[in-house]
């Protein structure tokens, strides 16, 4: 789960992270008032769940009180397309007012599960406020990456050698060294996935602050998370898929026309990839779970039929734990409630096999059974002529 | 022979008065699996389905019956403590089949068992299946599977099964199918299983079955490349994935260029694998790959 700079501002100053002074605004007026409060000026940050705002116009700086008004009148309410959003972009629905600073020097920090060492790896650069990707790529050796390890957590030595590393000035190194350490903190005890400061900076008057902030919460750690979950912003979220999450189903929407239902998330995986070398192209990714009841089945049936791209729906069951009767029930159900005429190619194979096809056989449905995943494909691809 | 579990496995279900413990304890005695013990804390001394004893603690289980193995069905919050407890006990063999353990625990979880005897199949994985020994340690329905000479090796569950349908149904047999799991940190990688298969006599061929995310295959590659002595036929899925989405399991998720579908496919082509071009094509790849090394006629 994404959430937004302003939160995640909000979890950094209670690890005693610094930040910019800022109020969140929600129309042309708070923002207006907001920048007066602040001085005059100020920074109109649009807040979405996407990076790149600033190269696509969704970080502005204005030099009075009613410039601020007429570029949040602008913001509010359209949606802002990023190279990371699609090109549907995503609503800016809120504003974060933000003091102007006085940037000296711009650096890089983010924390993340290294996958390689199988534990967590703080990565610091000097190249602040670029694409760190780009830098990735371009110039490696100015990303420092320093593995933790998770028993001992991040040990002082280690925050010093990133300090040193960033080659910053002795009077700012005890306060950086600060920051550091505190961000390990809220990577642990929030459970997040990724934190990343792109840029942390060095003031003028010697001071170091998150000018940005992001936090990606685990899924799957939420249940010891109550208070974060109240962060979840669903108008950031693709309407389909947030119905999808609601009722735990794994849904990904995608461009295509096929809407696929498949168990387990590998299988979902190779159905896409099946799909597409037959030449067609999928809706979505969708892994129904194992342990899934009629009505569960029909729900997800049901997603895939209010995707207006859908014009097909491919079902493949690989039926171990679900049942192919009870795949068979959840979508007669799903079609009798919604009385769609959607055509359908169903492979089902495994446990009740024969009753999954029976109940699907005597329903009337336009359904096209198959036994093969070539089948599958060559069916799909039947469908469209 | 086959690799990691045979017919000298002792097998403790930890988690087997639960929902899921329960039903696919079942599914492992019905297949011929020696499953030996059980353990719900609180639920020692009872017996599951007149057969197997339960015990409130791993220490008692492995005291008391000699397990060798456990398989772990305990929910999300629990399970890193039930690996832990395993572990502790000396067990040289752990399967956690639980999907959703946070990856903060896993970790810590994996640091914890480095110095323990133990090695660590999963978490969110369907488990290993020795089908010439009979002997069923997961979720996959047994029934599919065929005695033969081909590993099997997995980071996915269904797929598994949709692969080992493909090799059944042409008469290509399995050594041992081992589904290493999903999630972004797992106990046992690519390279830690391929080196089993090599050493196994009863193995002539791997099918190996990747997906994005993280660079495990990559590795695999080059280990194929440098020090792997049989054939291996590789699939890697999510191809049509796209970047920063989480496709169901929490490991496949593209976070930067090297866990795209095609640089992990291009890596085992230059490694000498046979790359299988769809999942469709699973079973007549490795058939094409067996028939060309004369090991199927």
């Amino acid at each position: 789960m994404n959430i937004h700079e302003f939160q995640a501002k909000e979890v950094f100053s209670r690890y005693g992270i610094p930040v910019p002074k800022g109020i969140v605004a929600t129309t042309p007026d708070e923002a207006k008032s907001a920048t007066a409060e602040l001085g005059g000026q100020s920074v109109v940050k649009a807040q979405i769940h996407a990076g790149g705002r600033g190269k696509s116009g969704g970080v502005q700086l204005v030099r009075s009180p009613e410039e601020a008004s007429e570029v949040a009148q602008k913001m509010l309410g359209s949606s802002l397309v990023t190279p990371q959003t699609g090109p549907e972009g995503a609503p800016i629905e809120r504003l974060l007012i933000e003091e102007l600073a006085d940037i000296k020097q711009e650096l890089y920090v983010a924390l993340t599960i290294d996958r390689g060492h199988r534990g967590p790896a703080m990565l610091v650069s000097t190249q602040g406020g670029m694409d760190i990707e780009e830098v990735a790529s371009n110039n490696p050796e100015d990303i420092h990456t320093e593995p933790i390890d998770p028993l001992s957590g991040m040990m002082p030595f280690q925050t010093r050698r990133m300090v040193r590393q960033l080659g910053l000035d002795p009077s700012v190194a005890s306060e950086a060294a600060k920051v550091l350490a505190g961000l390990y903190r809220v990577f642990v005890e929030n459970d997040c996935s990724l934190v990343e400061i792109n840029p942390l900076i060095i003031t003028g008057d010697g001071r170091v602050m998150a000018l940005d902030a992001k936090i990606s919460l685990d899924d799957d750690s939420m249940f010891r998370h109550a208070d974060l979950l109240e962060y979840r912003d669903i108008s950031q979220e693709d309407p389909l898929e947030s119905q999808a999450s609601d009722l735990d189903i794994a849904y990904v929407n995608l461009d295509g026309d096929v809407g696929c239902l498949v168990n387990g998330a590998g299988l979902a995986m190779a159905t896409l990839d099946v799909t597409n070398a037959a030449g067609a192209a999928p809706a979505n990714f969708l892994d129904v779970g194992g342990g899934a009841t009629p009505e569960k089945v029909s729900s997800a049936v049901k997603i895939i039929l209010s995707d207006p791209k859908v014009k097909r729906v491919l079902i493949n069951i690989f039926g171990g734990i679900l049942r192919c009767d009870i795949a068979g029930e959840g979508i007669v159900l799903a079609y009798k409630e919604t009385g769609s005429t959607t055509p359908l190619v169903v492979r089902m194979l495994g446990t009740n096999v024969a009753e999954g096809k029976e109940i699907l056989g005597a329903s009337g449905l336009p359904v096209v059974f198959v036994d093969t995943l070539t089948e599958a494909a060559n069916a799909i691809k039947q469908l469209n002529s | 022979m086959g690799v990691l579990v045979d017919e000298t496995t002792r097998v403790m279900v930890q988690g087997i008065t639960g929902k899921e413990g329960s039903f696919h304890a079942r599914g492992c005695l019905a297949y011929g699996t020696n499953v030996v013990a059980g353990v719900t804390p609180g639920k020692g001394g009872t017996t599951f389905d007149e057969k197997v004893p339960v015990f409130n603690s791993v220490e008692e289980a492995v005291a008391e019956t000699q397990a060798n193995m456990s398989l772990i069905f305990v929910p999300p919050p629990f399970a890193p403590d039930a690996i832990a407890e395993s572990a502790d006990a000396g067990i040289p063999l752990i399967a956690c089949i639980t999907e959703g353990v946070p990856v903060q625990d896993m970790v810590k979880i994996y640091r914890y068992i480095q110095d323990k005897p133990t090695r660590l199949i999963g978490p969110n994985c369907p488990g290993l299946i020795n089908p010439g020994a009979k002997c069923k340690i997961g979720i996959m329905p047994g029934a599919i599977h065929l005695p033969g000479r081909v590993g099997v090796l997995s980071r996915s569950g269904t797929l598994t099964y949709e692969a080992v349908g493909q090799l059944t149904a042409l008469g290509l047999g399995q050594s041992s199918c081992v589904g290493i799991g999903g999630d972004p940190i797992i106990g046992t990688n690519f390279v830690d299983i391929l080196r089993l298969f090599d050493a196994d006599p009863e193995t002539d061929a791997v099918v190996m079955i990747g997906e994005i995310g993280g660079t495990m295959e990559q590795d695999a590659a080059a280990f194929i490349k440098s020090d792997f002595s049989k054939p291996v036929a590789a699939l890697v899925v999510g191809a049509s994935a796209p970047p920063g989405k989480r496709m169901g399991h929490a490991g496949a998720i593209i976070t930067g260029e090297s866990a795209r579908a095609e640089f992990k496919i291009a890596a085992l082509r230059d490694s000498g694998a046979w790359i299988i071009p769809t999942p469709a094509d699973i079973g007549t790849t490795a058939q094409e790959m067996l028939t060309s090394k004369g090991l199927v006629s």
